[in-house]
């Protein structure tokens, strides 16, 4: 495992800070909260490995209903206040950084691009983008022909969708202008910023709907949260608390109501016991091996990390690693596609400032019958607003320039605005991670991700470029270019309908063990044209209710 | 070969070192960066003259008597085994790719120019690292190294990394810096908060 990245607060990287008895009060800069501690030698009701969108909400909602809750995350736990500097190459140290191996035909860049490693997943340092699935695609294949039926009712989900918006104080607009009706979002819409107006001219333009965009960052202060201060530093962490990151909404909740969250906790194995049954997790902690008993093992790790870590609790119960008797763990992993295209304004947009996506065009999402049409699933259009060193690497990778060019390029980056795409991709079974034969520094395999695009995947991404191409040129852009990346880690352990072609049930329950758990982004069965989080936050508080449900009738 | 003029000359953002645009925690990180410039330790001095020459056309940078470092940040990164999150399938790991990567640019001066990479002329560096960037080289040194995803998706990246984390780079493109606690108010086009550069000088835009 890599070493401390950062020059602030580095004892956070190094030594646990939830232990005797107290947990980092991340409102403070130096405070704590009390926090209940469980022994490891009597079984805990749930054990959860991660306390991101999935494992946060889950260790929340289970100790709310007074089970007894033990949650690792391999990551630090932050007080932004105290820890988070305005830097891009400090705050490398929220991704995870840990080498993973990438292949395929189009290997995927990980780290900043998709994956968070602290207290609060990937949350800290997503860009609060907080979107709803369309309706449809929990049914794509039986709906809209395409991918598979997610074994959840969209109705339900709505409801959950409403939950989590609640719970993280979500700014939006007061009509939404696609699917159904939705409630008005707890707080008012941000006022979009010059980028976001980019994307509103050139929709305007050409004649499609444009929105500003919910985003977890409240507009009104809200607790301990002083609103927003527009600094459009959200890639890099709120270092003033107005983000609705995990860290700050769940884990608060989860501490509060008896939750025990272990930072620096690295999960490298799930137990079996001769029965089958799961029993408890080996981690790594203050520089040892240590066990901890469990009746429930619920694994959140997202789309990488809990597939690594069930395929690394092979037993000889589960020869091909636990809950995969099918084979499916590991498969199916998806991303988003996030073309963009590029353009000059004659005017200063700088859009350095605000929270970096400010304005949304989900027509592609919906507009099923439009004759151009010639891909399955969606993708929803976004203004963009990346910091120097993110839009530097953009460039770079991109079109390759350097020298004196490369300086002359980025001199140009006030004026500089950009639409990309949130492109869905199709769930393929050959997409998916698989254990290296290398190792990390705990000895654990390290993950190999294999992903290539599909033919409809590339359909659907060169429509989005022909498209925005037209909208940037619409709004008054100039020497267009485009580039390519991808972000959001979707599936990986689907959850679905059978045994033969899903890892769990629609409660996360897997099929082969009946007491262990998937709860985090990794289940999704297909990734839709929107960001994740929000799916995955209403999914997991779903799960847990049902879990609360199973408990009272001794189902568990 | 035009040399690079800002768009914002007179604008710094350490002006505001003092103002509430910047915590103290940031102030530590960037005063570290500028006051503590590694010594070398990963690389070897054969590696390390590739490697300056080369940060040197990637971020050219005559008209400052001290250039922003960029190598001796390349060094600590790999020396303390900082990582990215990736390791492309195709390549060897950073540090490996790294090493083997420099090697490669100076056989492949070798070959084009029968000299090392470090004594070529400006020009003949930058074909050389135009042909890499474009997976455009011969030398058998790149055996099981593919020259544009080490060009693209290691040094440049890493390079830019550095280069825009230092604030004389920041002010260059007219980037407000740090923002904590203070944020910003206008967000309009063409409006700018007085903490904020004023407006560039664009010469593409003069009447
Ligand atoms: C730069 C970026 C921007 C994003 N922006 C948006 C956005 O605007 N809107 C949106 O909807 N989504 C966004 N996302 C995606 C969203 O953040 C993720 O989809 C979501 O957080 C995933 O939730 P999760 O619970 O599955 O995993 P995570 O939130 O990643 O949580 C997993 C946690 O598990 C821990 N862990 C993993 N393995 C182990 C182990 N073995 N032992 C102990 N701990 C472990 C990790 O350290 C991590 O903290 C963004 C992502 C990135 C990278
Ligand atoms: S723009 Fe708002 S949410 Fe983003 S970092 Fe700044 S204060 Fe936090």
């Amino acid at each position: 495992m890599t070493g401390a990245v950062g020059t602030v607060s580095r004892d956070a990287e190094e030594h646990p800070r939830a232990v005797e008895g107290r947990a980092p009060d991340v409102f403070s800069r130096d405070g704590f909260v009390p926090m209940r501690q469980w022994p490891e030698e009597e079984p805990v009701d749930f054990a959860i490995v991660g306390t991101g969108c999935g494992g946060g909400i889950a260790a929340a909602k289970l100790a709310q209903a007074g089970f007894s809750v033990v949650a690792f995350d391999a990551g630090p736990f932050w007080r932004p206040l105290a820890d988070f500097a305005s830097d891009e190459r400090e705050q490398d140290k929220l991704y995870w950084l840990d080498e993973r191996i990438s292949g395929g035909n189009d290997p995927i860049s990980l780290g900043s691009h998709n994956s968070g490693r602290c207290v609060g997943g990937t949350t800290v340092h997503f860009q609060m983008v907080a979107l709803r699935f369309r309706p449809e695609w929990f049914a794509a294949r039986s709906r809209l022909g395409y991918g598979v039926d997610w074994p959840v009712d969209w109705r339900v989900m709505w409801k959950y969708y409403a939950e989590v918006e609640r719970a993280c104080s979500i700014s939006g607009p007061v009509r939404y202008p696609w699917g159904p009706p939705r409630g008005r979002y707890p707080y008012r819409a941000h006022p979009v910023n010059a980028a976001g107006l980019v994307l509103a001219r050139g929709a305007e333009a050409l004649g499609v709907p444009w929105s500003p965009m919910p985003v977890a960052t409240v507009s009104a202060p809200r607790g301990k949260s002083p609103p927003c201060a527009y600094r459009g530093m959200c890639k890099i962490g709120c270092s003033t608390n107005a983000k609705q990151s995990i860290l700050i909404t769940y884990i608060p909740r989860a501490l509060a109501a008896g939750a025990e969250i272990r930072d620096l906790a690295m999960v490298a194995r799930v137990e079996t016991g001769r029965d089958g049954r799961v029993c408890g997790l080996h981690y790594h902690r203050g520089g040892q091996w240590r066990y901890q008993r469990a009746r429930n093992v619920i694994v959140a790790g997202y789309a990488i990390e809990t597939p690594r870590l069930l395929l690394n609790s092979a037993s000889p119960q589960h020869p091909q690693g636990l809950a995969n008797s099918s084979g499916t763990v590991g498969r199916h992993l998806m991303v988003h596609s996030n073309h963009a295209v590029w353009g000059e304004f004659d005017e200063e947009i700088r859009f350095y400032k605000g929270p970096p996506l400010l304005a949304v065009c989900e027509h592609w999402n919906y507009a099923d019958g439009d004759p151009s049409r010639d891909f399955d699933g969606g993708y929803a259009i976004m203004s963009q607003g990346p910091l120097p060193i993110d839009y530097a690497s953009c460039l770079v990778s991109n079109t390759g320039v350097f020298g004196t060019e490369l300086r002359r390029r980025m001199a140009l980056y006030n004026r500089m605005a950009g639409l990309k795409i949130v492109g869905e991709t199709l769930p393929q079974p050959e997409n998916r991670v698989t254990l290296a034969e290398e190792t990390d520094g705990f000895g654990i395999p390290k993950a190999h991700v294999s992903f290539s695009y599909c033919e409809n995947d590339k359909r659907l991404f060169r429509h989005s470029l022909r498209f925005m191409d037209r909208m940037l040129r619409a709004a008054g852009g100039r020497n267009l270019y485009e580039s390519e990346a991808t972000a959001h880690l979707m599936g990986g352990c689907r959850m679905g309908h059978g045994p033969d072609d899903s890892v769990t049930d629609s409660d996360g329950r897997t099929w082969d063990v009946p007491n262990l758990f998937v709860c985090d982004g990794s289940l999704m069965p297909t990734g839709g044209g929107v960001n994740s989080s929000m799916t995955i936050m209403a999914n997991s508080a779903r799960i847990a209710d049902r879990l609360v449900a199973l408990g009272k009738r001794g189902e568990l | 070969m035009s040399d690079f003029r800002t768009p914002y000359p007179g604008y710094d953002v350490l002006a505001k070192w003092a103002s509430p645009s910047w915590n103290d925690q940031t102030r530590q990180v960037v005063r570290e960066r500028l006051l503590n410039i590694p010594r070398p330790r990963f690389f070897n001095e054969a590696e390390w003259s590739v490697l300056t020459a080369l940060c040197d056309r990637i971020i050219p940078q005559p008209e400052r008597a001290e250039p922003v470092p960029i190598a001796p940040f390349i060094d600590a990164a790999l020396f303390e085994g900082r990582g990215t999150g990736t390791r492309f399938a195709e390549m060897p790991p950073d540090g490996a790719a790294w090493r083997q990567g420099l090697a490669a640019l100076d056989a492949e001066a070798a070959l084009r120019f029968g000299g090392r990479f470090a004594g070529l002329t400006a020009e003949r560096q930058d074909a050389i690292i135009a042909a890499a960037v474009a997976g455009d080289v011969t030398a058998p040194a790149w055996e099981g190294l593919p020259p544009r995803r080490f060009m693209r998706g290691l040094v440049l990246l890493e390079i830019v990394a550095i280069y825009y984390a230092h604030p004389a780079a920041q002010s260059e493109i007219g980037f407000g810096g740090s923002t904590s606690p203070r944020g910003y108010v206008r967000l309009d086009a063409g409006r700018f908060d007085p903490w904020e550069a004023g407006p560039g000088i664009w010469p593409d835009r003069e009447p």
